[in-house]
């Protein structure tokens, strides 16, 4: 609790807040995406996870989007069918990690153009690449969109190149779950 | 833009999901992981060389495997290939692949922290960039070793591309993190805090992240941050929202950055520069002022952004802790979120309350809101708001609504959610022994505890009610007829069957007058539970029987025949069987003097903290669980009856067999009865330590070998026929044995943490003048916490040195030195400490004040301890004043007038006319004055709005009466001051330090 919260900051002195981990799961309990700022053993990552996706998935929609766990705090959103779910440290502010959710799911929606979970799915690499732009070391690199939008691009460029192999097989497999993962239809605190 | 797989499609990589995402079941799942493991393995083993692009898609597969919850352990060397590979696409699945599944193996580390190196000087910035991330993600202590010269060089260069920065601030913010050691300090540093100038707002983005990183650990390097910060925020909430472009999020302007910037603050005290300081409590104000202006918005985006930014304010403002007007306007703003819609935003605010309710600037503020939290609590549907709530209330209790807010959370209990019973449990326990002025409302307060939530209701629980019943013998008769008539309940809870049973033991006696509750009634109750109960509980009874048998000689044969009954004697349960045996043995054969002695009441328990307080700790973790009082006024007395224990010796207790006469004496006159005393007199002190082992120890050392001796109180003896009734209570072998060791071990005594939460670097010396506990002293390697307590002419101090730093200090010393004549007015006496503290760590020192005769200086702490092999001195003033050797003296209107005309000599005045440097809110002022150790007059001064207080100076030497007036002119924000004593240099010093206080 915040009330505490310098009380820890005493206990702990060399800890700065920052994101411990983040968390894309489906509806289904089934992780879609994993990013580790701190380093834990795979036992331990897997654990957490189960715990968690249990914990977040039995939640009522109206319920508040933080929650006190061990000792950190989750703070998580659903869009669609998918959950975004961030570890963030007692002293750290709830508000603008959700909103750090709210700007990721943005930039997937800008780059796939309506992002669904299936996006994430079929391209997982490229979720993990423009995380990596907007978020290093579990802290914000760069909140503008269009910056970390360019990036990915000239990215995009850069490797077009060689391999030319068109994919049409990503889209056969769109037909079903295909739900936008967009901004408009978070299904909570809207 | 296109929809999939932009750029490198992998035709190959998309039929493998959707064959898995095709399996119907785990097993098949499994049998085309496996196939296509194979498939992968038997490609990279081939004779054929791979191309790069099947490289990079194997590779690719192989993560995917991984991600899907597999074990992988091949294909790492593919991966290190792809590193070199110039084709963008192929080096950045590899960096992905790499940092995923990172793998200590040694010799792959040398080739990727060279292939990282080939791209760190490519110039080329995509490369740069994922080079960088790569490190950032992985973070290895080999990278570290590897990069840590190289990151910051790259930072600083002048011509490198501004993401670049951006990715090797954040990379290098991670080095830091995981190893700091690795991390040199150097000319660079200078250089990064002018980033926070950087005309591009990511890059400041990035970099006061690192900054503030470095910041807590360095505070001096970087103590150039905080008025640039200051000037960047600023810049910042005065723009108008298309200023920053990009950076304008839902209207809001660079939300992040300014959390940031508001985070980096916090490092620091309040900056002295008056300027600075200005201008950042206008930041603050305008950041107050946004969140009454009307939304630009109606989208969450924008008021979470917004509010994230007043949050992060309200955080700082909370940090400084100086501010009074800004930390009302903070309480107010948030008490109007208490109401909001939405609820992340009662969430946040009930959380953000808690550490309101902790200045005390704040916290007369909090309360206000108790209404609405308790309804919170009511009505929230969401369990994690209204264990907010909880924690709100225990927050903002205090003497003066304490009751009310147990009554609440214990009405609450009924109906709490399950996870959160425990802690409400412990929390409801601590407030109702903390602020308990009338201890049968205690007693009554922990019975329904264990009526509502008995199961909840955790050992150190009861024991401490038991604790605190046997040291205060003014609630002894009145817990004994309480829990008697708790029992009468059909169904209790197994934890009031203890209760009862150790009560009834040792305090049946008070009430055994009353025919309703005549010893065999008594006896009944209880042993109409035993068979219910489990073994320990009927250990315990077992115990208060034998106890009975010395209370009351008339139930011995009912007794007797009771352990002697087949289900005792020959119990399967070898604690009980024992018990059985000896205590039946024990009742044939010993005399009743005998009986008195081994049967003996209890002596009080040694104070110390709280065993419940200690659980909440624990069970919150270490340091989350403020002793609700810490920081506030509480000049406490009462914690856990603290006063009084020492006189009531079991000596005491058995001489006075009046004391509960009052309280109960109006329902039924003749209640209790003296206890059974032990002609015996081997010492006259009880052997307390003794005992109390003998206590915990398990039965199986013949009963013998727990005498306990009491000094006997022979005029007692004649009371009650003292062949028989001779009943030291029923002491000796309490049953509960092991159960009971808790209570007296350790689990408690560790060093009463909570040094209180406010950081504050140098000079806080005035700060501790109305009050005792604090922060004394911090720098980036040390902090100085104190904690102390004053009664008459004496004091000691607890002081707490914190290692901030995760290695160890040596040759460790701190000394205090009275300069001057200072030695000849006030002795201290310093404990020697011990000359290591561990990196992390808390050294407690306890220093013995003795006050000769007054004094205006302060003594000095000196430090010295070697820090990685440089020797460090720090010195000090520590905060013992005068008045700590205040003792309150309460009188009334013409006692005080009387007085003050008795010291109206010109030099026994001292008056002091001043300006006021805080609010003048009237509760803080009383706070404070009673904090300066008066007692406060209530009714006294004719007007009011002025305070008047009176209290006795103690010295060695002399006693020294002293009268304070203080009449504030709220129109003028002026005092005045007034102070009679009768030694002009006492007035004149306590004038002093009171002045400086408003």
């Amino acid at each position: 609790a915040r009330a505490c919260r310098s009380d820890s900051r005493r206990e702990d002195f060399s800890r700065t807040p920052m994101m411990q981990f983040m968390l894309l799961f489906s509806r289904q309990g089934k992780l879609r995406l994993q990013k580790w700022y701190v380093p834990l053993s795979d036992k331990e990552k897997k654990k957490i996870t189960r715990e968690l996706v249990q914990t977040v998935l039995a939640r009522k929609p109206k319920m508040c989007s933080f929650l006190e766990w061990r000792d950190l705090k989750i703070v998580y959103k659903r869009y669609a069918s998918l959950y975004f779910c961030c570890a963030i440290e007692d002293q750290d502010n709830e508000l603008i990690t959700l909103e750090i959710i709210h700007r990721y799911v943005e930039l997937l929606d800008k780059y796939f153009g309506s992002v669904c979970e299936l996006d994430i799915i079929f391209n997982f690499e490229k979720a993990y690449f423009i995380l990596d732009e907007f978020l290093l070391g579990g802290e914000a690199q760069e909140t503008s969109k269009k910056n970390v939008l360019k990036a990915i691009e000239q990215a995009d460029l850069l490797q077009e190149v060689c391999c030319s192999l068109p994919s049409s097989l990503g889209g056969v497999a769109r037909c079903h779950e295909r739900q936008d993962v967009s901004t408009a239809r978070s299904s909570q605190t809207e | 833009m296109p929809a999939v797989s932009k750029g490198d499609g992998m035709r190959g990589l998309a039929v493998f999901i959707s064959d898995i995402r095709n399996c119907k079941s785990k097993e098949a799942e499994i049998k085309r992981i496996n196939k296509e493991l194979a498939n992968i393995r038997s490609k990279f083993k081939g004779d054929k060389a791979l191309d790069g692009y099947s490289k990079k898609k194997y590779v690719c597969k192989l993560l995917f495997i991984f991600l899907l919850g597999h074990d992988i352990d091949f294909g790492h060397m593919e991966a290190v290939n792809l590193l070199s590979s110039n084709k963008y696409t192929e080096k950045q699945i590899g960096y992905l692949f790499i940092s995923v599944l990172v793998n200590s193996n040694s010799d792959l580390i040398r080739l990727i922290n060279n292939a990282i190196k080939n791209d760190l000087s490519s110039r080329n910035p995509t490369f740069m960039n994922l080079a960088l991330h790569c490190i950032a993600n992985v973070g290895s202590r080999e990278m570290a070793e590897a990069f840590a010269a190289e990151v910051p060089r790259i930072l600083v260069a002048g011509d490198t591309m501004d993401s670049v920065k951006q990715s090797a601030a954040l990379c290098l913010l991670r080095l830091n993190r995981t190893s700091p050691d690795l991390v040199p300090m150097g000319e660079w540093t200078a250089r990064v805090v002018h980033l926070l100038n950087d005309q591009h707002l990511g890059v400041v983005t990035a970099a006061t992240s690192l900054i503030t990183t470095l910041a807590q650990k360095n505070p001096d390097d970087f103590k150039t941050s905080v008025s640039l910060a200051v000037a960047r925020l600023s810049r910042i909430v005065t723009s108008a929202s298309t200023d920053l472009q990009d950076y304008t999020y839902y209207f809001v302007a660079a939300p992040w950055l300014s959390v940031k910037l508001l985070r980096l603050l916090q490092c620091y005290p309040p900056p002295e520069d008056a300027a600075i300081r200005g201008r950042l409590t206008e930041c603050l104000e305008t950041i107050l002022n946004k969140a009454q202006e009307p939304p630009k918005s109606k989208k969450v985006q924008h008021s979470n952004a917004k509010n994230a930014v007043l949050f992060e304010a309200i955080s700082l403002i909370i940090h400084h802790d100086s501010e009074p007007t800004l930390l009302v306007r903070a309480c107010n703003q948030l008490g109007q979120f208490l109401q909001h819609r939405e609820t992340n935003l009662r969430y946040l605010a009930l959380e953000s309350m808690c550490t309101l309710a902790s200045s005390e600037f704040s916290h007369e503020a909090v309360k206000t809101h108790i209404e609405t939290v308790i309804n919170a609590l009511k009505t929230e549907r969401d369990v994690s708001v209204r264990q907010r709530a909880v924690d709100l209330l225990y927050a903002m209790c205090d003497r003066s609504n304490a009751k009310q807010i147990v009554a609440e959370m214990l009405s609450y209990l009924e109906t709490a959610d399950y996870s959160i019973r425990e802690e409400i449990v412990l929390k409801v326990a601590i407030l109702a022994e903390k602020y308990a002025v009338d201890y049968t409302w205690y007693v009554d307060t922990i019975l329904n505890l264990i009526r509502i939530a008995g199961d909840y209701v955790s050992e150190e629980v009861w024991y401490r009610v038991i604790q605190i019943v046997i040291n205060r013998d003014d609630v002894q008769g009145y817990a004994a007829k309480t829990v008697f008539e708790a029992l009468q309940a059909p169904a209790c809870h197994e934890n009031l069957v203890k209760v009862g049973g150790y009560i009834l033991g040792e305090f049946g006696n008070l009430i055994a007058g009353d025919p309703r509750s005549s010893p065999l009634i008594q006896f009944n109750l209880l042993h109409s539970k035993f068979h219910l109960c489990s073994v320990p509980t009927r250990a315990l009874l077992l115990s208060a029987y034998i106890k009975f048998i010395n209370l009351f000689p008339e139930v011995k044969g009912t007794i007797q025949e009771v352990l002697r009954s087949d289900s005792q004697l020959r119990n399967a349960d070898v604690e009980l069987q024992q018990r059985a045996v000896e205590y039946l043995r024990l009742s044939c054969i010993a005399s009743t003097d005998i009986l008195a002695t081994v049967l003996e009441e209890m002596p009080p328990f040694p104070e110390r903290e709280s065993s419940i307080l200690a659980k909440l700790k624990k069970k919150k973790g270490p340091g989350t669980v403020p002793d609700p009082e810490d920081n506030r006024k509480e000049r406490c007395a009462n914690i856990n009856g603290a006063t009084n224990h020492s006189s009531t010796t079991a000596n005491a207790k058995a001489s006075a067999p009046s004391f509960i006469g009052d309280l109960l004496a109006p329902v039924l006159p003749p209640i209790n009865r003296p206890r059974p005393v032990s002609s015996l007199s081997l010492l006259p002190t009880p052997l307390t330590p003794l005992s109390l082992q003998a206590y915990a120890m398990p039965l199986s050392p013949s009963a013998g070998s727990h005498f306990q001796v009491s000094s006997p109180a022979s005029d007692l003896l004649s009371l009650g026929s003292a062949s028989t009734l001779n009943s030291t209570p029923p002491s000796a072998p309490k049953a509960s044995a092991s159960l009971l060791v808790d209570v007296f071990s350790d689990n408690s005594p560790t060093a009463p943490i909570g040094a209180p939460a406010v950081v504050v670097a140098d000079e806080n010396f005035s700060r501790f003048v109305c009050k005792n506990n604090g922060v004394l002293f911090e720098n980036q390697l040390l902090q100085i916490g104190l904690k102390s307590e004053y009664r008459q002419n004496l004091g000691r101090m607890y002081v707490f040195y914190g290692n901030k730093t995760s290695t160890q200090f040596h040759n460790f010393t701190a000394s205090v030195v009275c300069q001057d004549g200072l030695n000849s007015q006030l002795n201290v006496h310093a404990k020697p400490a011990d000359p290591m503290v561990e990196g992390g760590a808390q050294l407690q020192q306890t220093l013995n004040i003795e006050c000769l005769s007054d004094f205006v200086e302060a003594p000095v702490l000196n430090i010295q301890f070697r820090y990685g092999g440089i020797l460090q001195n720090i010195s000090v003033k520590l905060p013992v004043t005068l008045n700590k050797f205040f003792q309150p003296t309460e009188m009334g209107s013409q006692d005080f007038f009387q007085r003050w005309k008795q010291l109206g000599a010109p030099q026994q005045e001292v008056q002091k006319i001043f300006k006021a440097m805080y609010s003048m809110d009237s509760e803080v002022t009383k706070a404070k004055i009673i904090g300066f150790g008066v007692a406060l007059l209530d009714g006294v001064d004719p007007n009011p709005s002025n305070f008047v207080g009176a209290g006795v100076i103690h010295t060695k030497t002399s006693q020294v009466g002293c009268l304070i007036r203080l009449e504030p002119n709220a129109q003028a924000q002026m005092y005045r001051l007034t102070l009679r004593t009768s030694r002009d240099t006492v007035s004149q010093r306590l004038c002093d330090l009171l002045s400086d206080q408003f």
